[in-house]
């Protein structure tokens, strides 16, 4: 349901997985208390309410007990992008233009294409110009997204491990045909991605 | 304490005369009550148009493709949705409403510090409002740029953009002017033996709010005006076509519109704060700790604007501190939650209809907040932002805790301003259908984020069909249950039985006049001597 094609996108997801985790955690917890409480106080129950004003251990444990859980999270959450912000040696690099409302790529031979093809297992850094106004590249499967700006270059590294064929998306909303400014990222094999790139 | 008895006769604001006749009794008024059900009137109607948008956007989403409109009315309505949604409603919200009309009461004081200034404020509203509705009409047609306004499109794009957003910045006078207000107020008119920490919670969360409003508004007055100045004048300050920068746009904008958040959250945790010691019978747990957050929020809300930017080619130093930031300003509001749950411990409760949507709010504002932590993590962030998750996470924020309180608070002062109760049976039924709805509509778009369908699409892909239809019958249910909820708001403001001074045995001063409350709310000051939610007392006595 949630394809995901890259290691990347596995800890992106094992992220997710912690934040979620105890984000349930603590939802049902609250939740639970709160009905809990209504019911076991009800007037009928407890016609006679005992007048509790605070308790500092208390607040100081709800204080500093999800303080150390947010920077756990902060920290996995910053590991695992800071791997997707770092250009490998050797990566190749695919520059990327958007204009309203579609998708090019140049490549260093001075091929161009409408559509991304890259071969796999390569570290593959992509240089994000607009034409135009703002738009997003994203490719959900990879679980990955960086704005294209008119005016300066972004950058977003992608590492494809299975071959396959995915969708690319733009996320940054660029007016009228902004949901149809879609294309598709090619992961091919080393051999046919040769191929592909140099037949003119 | 002098209290004005049900029996005595007087004359209650609702009715009382002026030099005024007719509608000028009330649109000319001075009374900061009549100025907050004014406010509450403009309000519900935006909320009802914004509404309607909401619901037609989600029918054109039934199929994918065209259904009934076409992309370029589909970007028009997002955008009206969210311009109505936030500077129409949520961002006046229940400091325009509530805290008009009860902050002012709760301190013991007859009016505001500056009564003209107020309807001025009120005025100021109206006329926003009627700017950014003309807007529709003219030539050009309707804004299509979302409620962010995100150059260089904002520049570029053929329909009215100055229009509505010079009604932002009328607004944001309105709103500046009422901050004023309040702090003014607050500062000036307690009521004698009133110091700040004998003061209810709604008050310590309008002030902290009014705080905002003065401090961060005028950078949204600003950044409105250079964009307008920009696409008349072509200056260059956006636009990088002219040696301009968008980024920049984008750091002012969310530098009001972060804090802007908490204007809109604050005084809604201000009235959970009031309604669950009422409903629980017993004073509020950690009093100080729930006062400090809101200053911790409003202080910390500050500097975590450019957590709305993490994708947008910021240096990985920023992202990593805004990230950080985030994360922290999650605390305090985790703090507040904690202290509601345990103010019911030990109560002797009554779940009326107010607490009933505070429980819901609870729940459904836990989910706003935890998502906020997935978006607030770099990795999980640069998947979902700007994706349907986006979208999910900010209606349970706004909506699911805002919005919910603002019904919640509708019906718990509903008897005080107007004197006469809601029908209880069918309030409940409305909350049922809301809690519902609500759910079906917002959490299958979490899902369609995570699975990569991004915001503001007119057209999608085929495989999320079946979440989005059922996400449009939660509209259908939800929006079933807001209606069927302000018929019953209506018909028992008209023709509810009378409700009597003090229908829920509250504490704060509020309580303790008659309802609706007389022109001057108290005949003599009251003299403060205790804290706001002594319920304790009694028994003591
Ligand atoms: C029945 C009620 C509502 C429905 C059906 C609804 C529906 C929607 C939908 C479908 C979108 C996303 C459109 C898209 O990205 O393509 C949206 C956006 C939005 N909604 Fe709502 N909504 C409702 C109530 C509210 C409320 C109460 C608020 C605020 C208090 C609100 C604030 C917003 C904002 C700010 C946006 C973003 C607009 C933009 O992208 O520029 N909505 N709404
Ligand atoms: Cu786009
Ligand atoms: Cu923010």
């Amino acid at each position: 349901m949630f394809g995901q094609a890259t290691k990347y996108a596995e800890s992106v997801d094992s992220v997710m997985l912690l934040i979620v985790g105890i984000s349930v955690f603590f939802l049902l917890g609250v939740t639970a208390a709160m009905i809990y409480f209504v019911i076991r106080y009800n007037k009928k129950r407890n016609p006679k309410a005992s007048q509790i004003e605070g308790n500092t251990k208390l607040e100081i444990a709800w204080i500093v007990i999800p303080t150390a859980l947010v920077l756990v999270m902060f920290y996995y959450g910053y590991a695992v992008f800071h791997e997707s912000r770092v250009v490998p040696k050797g990566a190749m690099t695919v520059k990327v233009i958007a204009r309203m409302w579609a998708w090019e790529f140049d490549y260093n031979n001075g091929k161009k294409s409408g559509e991304l093809y890259i071969p796999v297992n390569r570290a593959i850094k992509l240089e994000l110009n607009s034409m135009d106004v703002n738009h997003s590249l994203y490719i959900p499967a990879f679980r990955i997204k960086e704005d294209v700006i008119y005016g300066r270059e972004n950058y977003m590294v992608i590492q494809p491990d299975k071959i396959g064929t995915y969708v690319i998306a733009c996320a940054e909303y660029c007016g009228l045909n902004h949901s149809h400014m879609y294309s598709k990222l090619h992961v091919l094999s080393k051999k046919d991605f040769e191929k592909w790139i140099s037949d003119n | 304490m002098s209290e004005n008895t049900g029996t005595m006769p007087y004359i209650s604001f609702l009715h009382a005369e002026s030099k005024h006749k007719g509608i000028f009794k009330w649109i000319l008024s001075t009374d900061h009550k009549r100025i907050g059900i004014m406010y509450m009137m403009g309000m519900l109607g935006f909320l009802l148009v914004g509404i309607t948008f909401g619901f037609l956007m989600k029918l054109e989403m039934l199929t994918p493709g065209k259904t009934l409109m076409d992309a370029q009315t589909y970007n028009a309505l997002f955008t009206l949705h969210g311009v109505i949604m936030i500077f129409l409603f949520i961002i006046p919200g229940l400091s325009a409403v509530f805290g008009n009309f009860m902050l002012p009461i709760q301190i013991g004081a007859r009016d505001v510090a500056f009564p003209r200034l107020n309807l001025l404020s009120w005025w100021l509203y109206v006329i926003g409002g009627i700017l950014a509705i003309s807007s529709l009409f003219l030539q050009g047609g309707p804004i299509d740029t979302g409620w962010t306004f995100y150059v260089p499109y904002s520049l570029r794009t053929g329909t009215n953009v100055s229009l509505p957003l010079f009604a932002a910045f009328i607004l944001g006078f309105s709103s500046i002017l009422t901050g004023i207000n309040f702090v003014t107020t607050v500062h000036r008119l307690r009521a004698p033996g009133m110091d700040f920490f004998k003061m209810p919670l709604f008050v310590w969360a309008v002030y902290s709010t009014a705080w905002i409003q003065v401090i961060a508004t005028p950078v949204i007055g600003i950044t409105i005006i250079l964009v307008i100045v920009e696409r008349i004048f072509s200056l260059g300050i956006f636009d990088p076509a002219l040696g301009g920068d968008p980024l920049l746009f984008q750091h002012l904008f969310w530098i009001y519109s972060h804090p802007a958040v908490y204007i809109m959250i604050l005084p809604a945790m201000g009235a959970v704060s009031e309604i669950i010691p009422t409903f629980a019978k017993r004073t509020i747990f950690g009093y100080k700790a729930i006062a400090y957050s809101s200053l911790a929020i409003a202080f910390i809300g500050y500097f975590v604007w450019a957590h709305h930017m993490f994708t947008s080619g910021i240096s990985d130093t920023s992202r990593f501190i805004f990230s950080l930031l985030t994360f922290l300003v999650a605390i305090p509001s985790g703090v507040k939650v904690f202290n509601w749950v345990a103010t019911l411990y030990k109560g002797s409760i009554t779940p009326g209809v107010p607490l009933l949507f505070v429980m819901m709010f609870i729940f459904l504002f836990s989910i706003g907040g935890l998502t906020g932590l997935v978006l607030g993590s770099l990795a999980t962030d640069v998947h979902l932002t700007d994706t349907y998750f986006v979208v999910a996470h900010f209606h349970y924020v706004m909506f699911g805790g805002t919005v919910m309180i603002f019904f919640a608070s509708l019906h718990y002062w509903l008897p005080k301003m107007f004197g006469r109760m809601y029908n209880e049976k069918v309030a409940r039924w409305s909350v049922g259908l809301i809690f519902v709805g609500f759910n079906m509509l917002y959490f299958t778009m979490f899902i369609l984020g995570y699975e990569g369908q991004p915001r503001r699409y007119w057209d999608y892909l085929p495989q999320f069909q079946t979440l989005h239809v059922i996400s449009t019958v939660g509209s259908w249910i939800l929006i079933s249950g807001i209606l069927l909820m302000i018929g019953n708001l209506h018909r028992g403001m008209k023709r509810g039985p009378l409700a009597g001074n003090n229908p829920w045995g509250g504490k704060t001063l509020e309580w303790t006049i008659p309802s609706p409350p007389p022109v001057h709310n108290f005949d003599e000051i009251p003299v403060i001597t205790h804290g706001p939610y002594n319920y304790g007392d009694e028994e003591v006595k």
